[in-house]
């Protein structure tokens, strides 16, 4: 163990000695440790492929390097994930986070490290609707779509099946709770009505008395906000018991093969979104991920290679690797007007700004940046036939 | 007609789900309640000893249902239950052996037979969920229900439709008899005599040469038998999940102790009293008002009492109010 550690210390040094003035740190801060820790090594290594991909093709800043700096959010401790970007800040002398992962520890970094020290940010995972409108300075932005995009999406699809009144009930957590209230208002905005809201716990005895309720309140549709392998299904079940809703609509948490198999059967005509990329972004990211053997298949990997080649893009058409000078560039890379770039591709992209040309980054997930500069991510509606889901189209 | 659709909401929506909930809670109130009278502990493992007895009848439906055996329309895991209980009875006679048994010897408190029934829990748990994993199974076949909504609304021509699961039935029918059985061995056969002798008063119980191993015996085996029971119904009923059934141990040690600890008939009251009042309580009187009232007098609001967020707080509020004014529960159970 102690042999190891010097061999560790020895290779940070040796790292360190070669480090140059060319050197452009980009700290990865994602939850190595605690809930999501099965996911994050394999976006890690996604956004470092970004950043090797960039350093061979040599067109980068004239010549100058990506370093990746690893550092752990825990995904839910606040203070641990805080010191851990201002350690990066303060002595690595990052230029920009890829990261973080989870919507609380993001926020936490954001307003304590990012904004104070100017500090750019690219979140591949965050998807609470409060980082929409945390006051940010123009440094946060992410490639995750934000929960609030998806309640648009939802109501998008009640409106264009003219149903006009339906019940909710989400999972009593952040997630739940926010995706349950920007559907509730961009549905009432659309016209709609909700005749009632009522939360689930997960894992819970029994349900009935949830579906009581909703059935009393009504509504041609049943709004499931939660988990297929958990409360929403048991809610599903219950309703479906008692005949109080026979069609659902279901949230992104919903969609997986468990609930297909248990009550797909009398499910036929409910209907849904979720997150879903495709096109030839999502298979040019799948050939390349393969040829460097890196699971590109996990959750929100494609988004890390996006986060961390948005970054490199940014710094080349700003001309500057400085978070000040490129974080009003990360939309005009992002962005139309220009050429559209596929994963595989950011040498060329590089060389084009460097020509004078623009380009529009598409990467892996046909990134758009919308507002206050988040995803706007592409959702599949789906609905149940034969317990399966059946693409309808993409939003 | 406008009546009789007031009846059929109100039985589908609130009487039928919480009979059924209520006897599943009531059969493990039962377990709770047994240990507390006879062995002087609360059992934190209980519902870890019910989501074990599940599991066995679980593994045996699966390979019954694998070589063809079934009970046409009702579910095969009635088949598999006696092994179920045997499965769980050798488990909890083994935990008997190697930890209570010692603790018992000592005459420890009852309060560290509470902490060693959490080690107990733990054990149990991790064993659960290693054997048959974390996630949902599903065992259920047969019939799934005796009368849909679909099919009452068809018959009668109301327009409140009642649904009645197999399930559900089978679960009344069940609860009826195995607490017909319980109270029979309890009162009539000499072991069960002997059992609630040695639970009012241990001394005078040895003294008259009641068998002190013997009667923690069959008390053990009982309890093994109404955790499996309790547990595959509800398993049936809704979905086997372990992390469920350990959740499952605050409802239930909630009627316990609302009926009275140590009382067998109050643990059934008490397994109805919390079913019902979490389900009533919350619910939203609209659906049936609407068909009582006259016209002018419709309510335009839910009528709800309270939302369905503040259920568990209902069960626990009523749990408070029976503590602070008859602390031994409904039922004059033992005082907590």
């Amino acid at each position: 163990m102690k042999k190891m550690m010097m061999m560790a210390t020895a290779a940070t040094a040796l790292m360190a000695g070669s480090a140059s003035a060319e050197d452009v740190k980009i700290g990865v801060i994602l939850g190595y440790t605690g809930p999501i820790e099965s996911l994050t090594p394999h976006m890690a290594e996604s956004a470092e492929l970004a950043m090797n991909e960039i350093n061979e093709s040599g067109a980068f800043m004239d010549g100058m390097t990506l370093v990746s700096e690893r550092a752990d959010s825990t995904c839910i401790d606040s203070s641990a994930a805080t010191a851990a970007a201002e350690r990066l800040i303060t002595s690595d002398g990052i230029k920009g986070i890829m990261g973080a992962d989870c919507s609380g520890v993001t926020g936490a970094i954001l307003s304590n490290v990012a904004v104070p020290n100017g500090m750019v940010m690219i979140s591949p995972s965050a998807t609470s609707p409060g980082l929409s409108t945390a006051e940010d300075n123009g440094l946060f932005f992410r490639t995750a779509p934000s929960d609030a995009r998806q309640g648009e999406v939802l109501a998008d699809i009640l409106t264009s099946r003219d149903i006009s009144e339906v019940a909710v009930t989400y999972t009593n957590n952040d997630y739940g709770k926010g995706l349950s209230d920007s559907f509730v208002s961009s549905f009432e905005e659309a016209g709609g009505t909700v005749t009632l809201v009522s939360p689930h716990e997960d894992n819970k005895a029994d349900y009935s008395a949830e579906v009581g309720a909703l059935a009393s309140a009504g509504g041609d549709v049943l709004v499931v906000l939660g988990y297929a392998d958990s409360g929403g299904k048991g809610m599903i079940r219950a309703a479906l018991d008692t005949g109080a809703f026979d069609t659902f609509m279901m949230g992104d948490g919903m969609y997986g093969d468990a609930i297909m198999a248990d009550v797909g059967a009398y499910m036929t005509g409910s209907f849904g979104a979720v997150p879903w990329s495709s096109g030839p972004g999502t298979e040019a990211f799948a050939e390349i991920t393969k040829e460097a053997g890196v699971n590109g298949d996990s959750s929100f990997t494609r988004e890390s290679y996006d986060a961390a080649a948005l970054i490199a893009l940014a710094m080349q058409s700003a001309g500057s690797v400085e978070p000040g000078e490129y974080k009003t560039h990360v939309m005009d890379v992002a962005n139309e007007p220009g050429e559209k770039i596929y994963p595989g591709e950011l040498g060329k992209a590089l060389e084009i700004i460097a020509d004078g040309g623009e380009v529009n980054y598409e990467g892996a997930t046909n990134v758009e940046l919308i507002g206050p500069g988040e995803a706007a991510g592409t959702y599949r509606e789906y609905v149940i036939e034969d317990a399966d889901f059946k693409t309808v189209k993409f939003h | 007609m406008e009546f009789l659709n007031a009846i059929v909401a109100l039985s589908n929506y609130v009487l039928v789900p919480a009979l059924a909930y209520g006897s599943q809670l009531a059969l493990g109130a039962l377990g709770v309640t047994l240990i507390y009278g006879i062995l002087r502990f609360s059992n934190f493992a209980h519902g870890d000893t019910m989501a074990f007895g599940t599991m066995i009848t679980i593994l045996m439906t699966w390979w019954m249902q694998s070589v063809g055996i079934g009970l046409g329309p009702l579910p095969t895991a009635l088949l598999a239950l006696p092994f179920g209980i045997a499965g769980c009875a050798a488990m909890v006679l083994l935990t008997d052996r190697v930890v209570y048994r010692f603790y018992r010897a000592q005459k420890v408190k009852p309060v560290i037979l509470v902490i060693v029934s959490m080690g107990v829990m733990f054990v149990m748990n991790g064993l659960v969920r290693f054997v048959i994993g974390p996630g949902d199974q599903r065992f259920a076949d047969g019939e799934r229900f005796i009368i849909t909504a679909l099919d009452f609304r068809m018959m009668t021509g109301l327009k409140e439709g009642l649904a009645i699961k197999t399930t559900q039935g089978i679960t009344l029918v069940t609860a009826v008899i195995v607490v017909g059985v319980l109270f029979w061995f309890l009162t009539h056969t000499r072991t069960g005599k002997s059992m609630r002798a040695y639970s009012d008063n241990e001394d005078l119980a040895l003294l008259s040469g009641i068998n002190p191993e013997r009667v923690v015996l069959v008390t053990w085996l009982i309890v093994a038998a109404l955790a499996t029971v309790a547990g595959t119904l509800y398993g049936l009923d809704k979905s086997f999940k372990p992390f469920t059934y350990f959740q499952l141990l605050l409802p239930i040690f909630a009627s316990a102790i609302v009926g009275g600890l140590g009382s067998p008939l109050g643990a059934i009251a008490g397994g109805f009293v919390i079913a019902f009042s979490e389900v009533t309580i919350t619910y939203a009187w609209k659906k049936v008002l609407v068909y009582l009232m006259p016209e002018s007098l419709e309510p335009s609001g839910l009528v709800q009492l309270m939302s369905t967020d503040y259920k568990f707080a209902v069960s626990f509020v009523i749990l408070l109010i029976v503590l602070l004014f008859r602390p031994t529960g409904l039922f004059r159970g033992k005082a907590v």
